[in-house]
């Protein structure tokens, strides 16, 4: 189903021009005051070619804070509920690395598994990816340890490579991609044959997805995840940085005339994230919280969704203030032995 | 450093000590925190300049403490964690030891005195650059800091690195997770963020001993350690008390005493 | 417009009843007529019940499908901030409800066995509907007994119903308070409930257990029901985890594979044993 096209570096400018002109807002990785951010783009230059960004995208399809309902106290012992339009402004992310592209995929299994959150499915609809291959990849990636490639074209709906010569080759993997392409017919011109491409960067696999899931089965209850954990300070970080990581809050606000429920990020590490009113709490411990992410991801995710919670983008390392690097971590638990 | 690693082996080896909590080699150029409890990994210890982190923070954790006397290695403002805590009885002197490396030489320090006299001897913790931003915050009008901070808050995704790295936010129930009643809104939004980081500069106020771990550990760079820097300047001006200086303290902002200078109270 | 799964139900309060201290029931009548009418649910499944401005809360539906049409029960224990402001509202105040959600308790699985329910405390209301529900199919079942305690006579939840069920003769009920929690005049028995299920000793062969109580009830009766012969198959429960969607989506309630919301509530011994003891 995939079409193939050229774009000459020229072009590049062209295109953001026409998807500006065509009212949709244009986010990809900016480099802002010193950091990688997903934010406006205006030209080509904007764009981080290589690194990732340090926040994921996925707040353009599931943003930090969402309202999903709205109430009003009326007289007496009336309520009124008012329902919630998402805003799903038309979006297209340009540049954006091919893991975060991959990552939308883990979001939606959630957010369709069974009942539709039409918060989530409303903005996806509206969002369309453009990614860019990774010709350079650091310490923290692992894309390579989950069947991925630095130009893997699956979850983008057009993948850009970048040739040797300049310019790029375009493969518009869906319709939605189609779409952008009739926007700005003038700069894709048809490829047959092989391309020129960049060599993608060379990301050594660390382990092996698959492996790790069978092997986990086995490690439960092993020494492991305490050993792992001992460092680890219990924030948020890791999961909200990460593109896949979907736990979230729900939380009422109101005076006393009116409120709205809110939905907002959650990370399973955080110590009052299974508390009971009670007081009882079945994940007390670190290490439990940190087993839990591991396994969820690897193992729970695959099990019960078809896919993997993780692409190997590393932000969670980098983002983490004590190191947890989580390929190293998963590295290990892969060779380790069936129980600690 | 061999001295610190000679040190910590004849500490692990008399069963002295039952962890030491260092630094060791991290992904690329990080440091990162490390527990040796053997004599093989005592070649893991680093110390260098990349060596900032505050490690306090570990020793009110649990899973930390129950493994039994802590060796630390500290850094100025790490010793200075120690003496606060210490003043706020969350430290038994028995329990923990200090390795201070002070002008890259290593001391053992197990008494919070010699700790107090040995932090004495260092200069003030703030650099150059974060005096400078605070002079430049200082000289705003209310409507640019305001919104400087608007800005700065935005990116603020309420993870709590900041708390969780801070040595001093130990409470087993923060303040935030109180939900009766619910204090501070735990949504990102504008108002929970501003909230969220105006009383933990509140809470941090004298106690801060000018680390900056907590700004380094916000993953998206917001200066929050200019906030609680700012706090403890605050009270140091206004009731003489340092962050960090002494294991005998009576905290000014939790004591009264009949000469304080507020007259409403009388 | 999409439907939005996050919208609850209003949902008037039509009566207030006090079942023990800190412990009340509600029945909840759809404030729209044709949401009455459109609603059914099966009996094991639960709902998050909104106080607005204050939050949601999980509970089981306390009622049984059999004889709630247009209105649900449900029962709760004053413990935090939703379930506080729960117990302050009135005879017509709105609360709102999602549901019904989770797994069922497989009625058509239990024809023609005897049904052994146990249940401590606050607990028996999510049994409180099986239990209607099958005395309402009686002639699916042979035996139904229910053994329940609480730790004083006051604790005893739907005091009414249990004089009730105490003078039917198609069931056998057994109710006990704890050693000390007995009153003058107190005819029932005395004893942890899993020492009581240990004298009345039911039969293992061609039954069902159902129980359901605080962890440490739970935890010795478990090997009680095992000594008497009930495989890990034929016992099963109904748990309560920390919840906040109830659609799988949230990851709060996330044990193991499994989630407790869609897995669940209702689990088998054999089912429970799979997953980690994180619940």
């Amino acid at each position: 189903m995939s079409e193939r096209y050229t774009i000459p570096e020229a072009s590049v400018g062209y295109l953001l021009q026409e998807l500006a002109k065509s009212g949709r807002r244009v986010l990809g990785p900016k480099v802002v005051a010193g950091r990688i951010e997903i934010t406006n783009i205006k030209s080509f230059a904007d764009v981080v070619k290589h690194g990732q960004s340090v926040v994921s995208a996925k707040g353009v399809v599931f943003p930090k804070v969402e309202r999903l309902l709205r109430y009003r106290f009326e007289g007496g012992k009336n309520i009124a509920l008012d329902d919630v339009e998402p805003q799903a402004h038309p979006t297209v992310l340009f540049g954006l690395r091919p893991c975060e592209a991959r990552a939308f995929h883990a979001l939606d299994v959630v957010f369709n598994w069974d009942s539709k959150d039409k918060f989530f499915n409303a903005r996806m609809a509206n969002t369309t990816v453009i990614a860019l291959s990774c010709t350079q990849a650091d310490e923290s990636c692992f894309c390579t340890s989950l069947g991925s490639r630095p130009d893997d074209p699956q979850g983008s709906d057009i993948l850009l490579s970048p040739l040797n010569a300049g310019g790029f080759v375009a493969e518009v993997v869906t319709e939605k991609g189609k779409a952008l392409v009739a926007l700005a017919n003038d700069a894709f011109q048809p490829l047959s044959g092989q391309a020129d491409v960049v060599p993608p960067a060379t990301v050594a696999a660390a382990f092996d997805a698959k492996d790790l899931q069978q092997k986990l089965a086995a490690q439960f209850d092993s020494a492991l995840w305490a050993e792992q954990s001992l460092r680890c300070v219990g924030c948020g970080a890791c999961a909200f940085v990460c593109p896949t990581c979907v736990c979230f809050d729900i939380q009422d606000e109101a005076d006393t005339k009116q409120g709205q429920r809110l939905r907002a990020w959650d990370s399973c590490g955080m110590r009052i994230f299974t508390l009971h009113a009670s007081g009882h709490n079945p994940r007390d411990k670190q290490s439990q919280r940190w087993r839990q992410r591991v396994y969820h991801k690897f193992a729970y995710y695959p099990e019960r969704l078809g896919t993997l919670g993780c692409v190997g983008c590393g932000k969670c390392s980098r983002a983490c203030p004590v190191d947890m690097n989580l390929k190293q971590h998963l590295a290990q638990a892969a060779k380790s032995a069936t129980l600690g | 450093m061999e001295a610190l690693k000679s040190k910590a082996q004849e500490l692990l080896a008399a069963g002295t000590v039952k962890v030491v909590i260092g630094y060791g080699k991290g992904t690329g150029e990080n440091r990162r925190p490390i527990f040796v409890r053997t004599a093989e990994r005592v070649a893991d210890l680093v110390v260098d300049t990349a060596c900032t982190q505050n490690l306090a923070t570990y020793l009110t954790k649990a899973e930390i403490r129950t493994l039994g006397r802590m060796a630390i290695v500290a850094v100025p403002s790490t010793l200075r964690s120690i003496l606060q805590l210490a003043a706020e009885k969350q430290l038994r002197e028995e329990n923990i030891l200090a390795l201070a490396i002070i002008d890259g030489a290593v001391r053992e320090l197990a008494t919070f005195d010699a700790i107090e006299e040995a932090v004495a001897t260092v200069p003030d913790a703030m650099g150059e650059a974060d005096q400078k931003m605070i002079d430049k915050l200082t000289a705003m009008s209310v409507s640019e800091r305001r919104a400087f901070w608007a800005g700065e808050l935005g990116r603020c995704v309420k993870c709590y690195a900041c708390r969780s790295s801070c040595p001093m936010c130990y409470c087993e129930r923060c303040t935030m997770d109180c939900n009766r009643p619910q204090w501070i809104p735990v949504a990102s939004h504008a108002l929970g963020n501003l909230e969220y980081h105006m009383v933990r500069a509140m809470h941090l106020a004298g106690r801060c001993v000018q680390c900056g771990t907590c700004g380094t550990a916000c993953p998206v760079g917001i200066p929050v350690h200019l906030l609680t820097f700012f706090a403890e300047q605050t009270v140091r001006r206004q009731f003489g008390q340092k962050g960090g200086a002494s294991a005998k303290l009576d905290y000014a902002m939790s004591t009264f005493k009949p000469d304080d200078k507020e007259t409403f109270i009388r | 417009m999409e439907a939005n799964i996050y919208k609850p139900y209003l949902m008037r309060i039509a009566a207030i009843t006090d079942e023990a201290p800190s412990v009340r029931t509600f029945k909840l009548e759809f404030t729209n007529p044709e949401e009455a009418a459109a609603f059914t649910f099966t009996t094991g499944q639960f709902g998050l019940y909104s106080a607005f401005g204050e939050g949601e809360s999980t509970f089981c539906i306390a009622s049984s499908p059999t004889r709630s049409k247009g209105y649900i029960e449900c029962t709760f224990r004053e413990t935090g901030r939703v379930t506080s402001s729960l117990a302050d509202k009135d005879v017509g105040d709105i609360v709102g409800f999602r549901g019904p959600y989770g797994n069922v308790f497989p009625l058509e699985k239990w024809k023609g066995k005897n049904l052994v329910f146990v249940a401590g405390g606050i607990a028996l209301p999510p049994l409180r509907s099986v239990i209607w529900n099958c005395l309402d199919l009686r002639d699916w079942f042979k035996d139904i007994t229910v053994v329940y305690g609480a730790r004083g006579v006051n604790d005893l939840v739907y005091k009414n119903e249990l004089e009730d069920w105490g003078k039917r003769s198609d069931m056998k009920l057994v109710v006990t308070v704890d050693p000390g929690g007995e009153k003058a005049g107190w005819t029932g028995k005395v004893g942890f409930v899993p020492h009581i299920v240990e004298q009345i000793a039911p039969p293992a062969v061609n039954s069902v257990a159902i129980v359901c109580g605080p962890p440490i009830m739970i935890k010795l009766t478990l090997p009680v029901l095992a000594k008497l012969g009930f495989g890990k198959s034929e016992i099963y429960t109904t748990l309560e985890n920390r919840m906040k969607c109830g659609l799988g989506k949230c990851g709060r309630c996330n044990t193991g594979k499994s989630y407790v919301c869609k897995d669940g509530p209702v689990y088998t011994l054999a089912e429970l044993e799979q997953l980690p003891a994180e619940y």
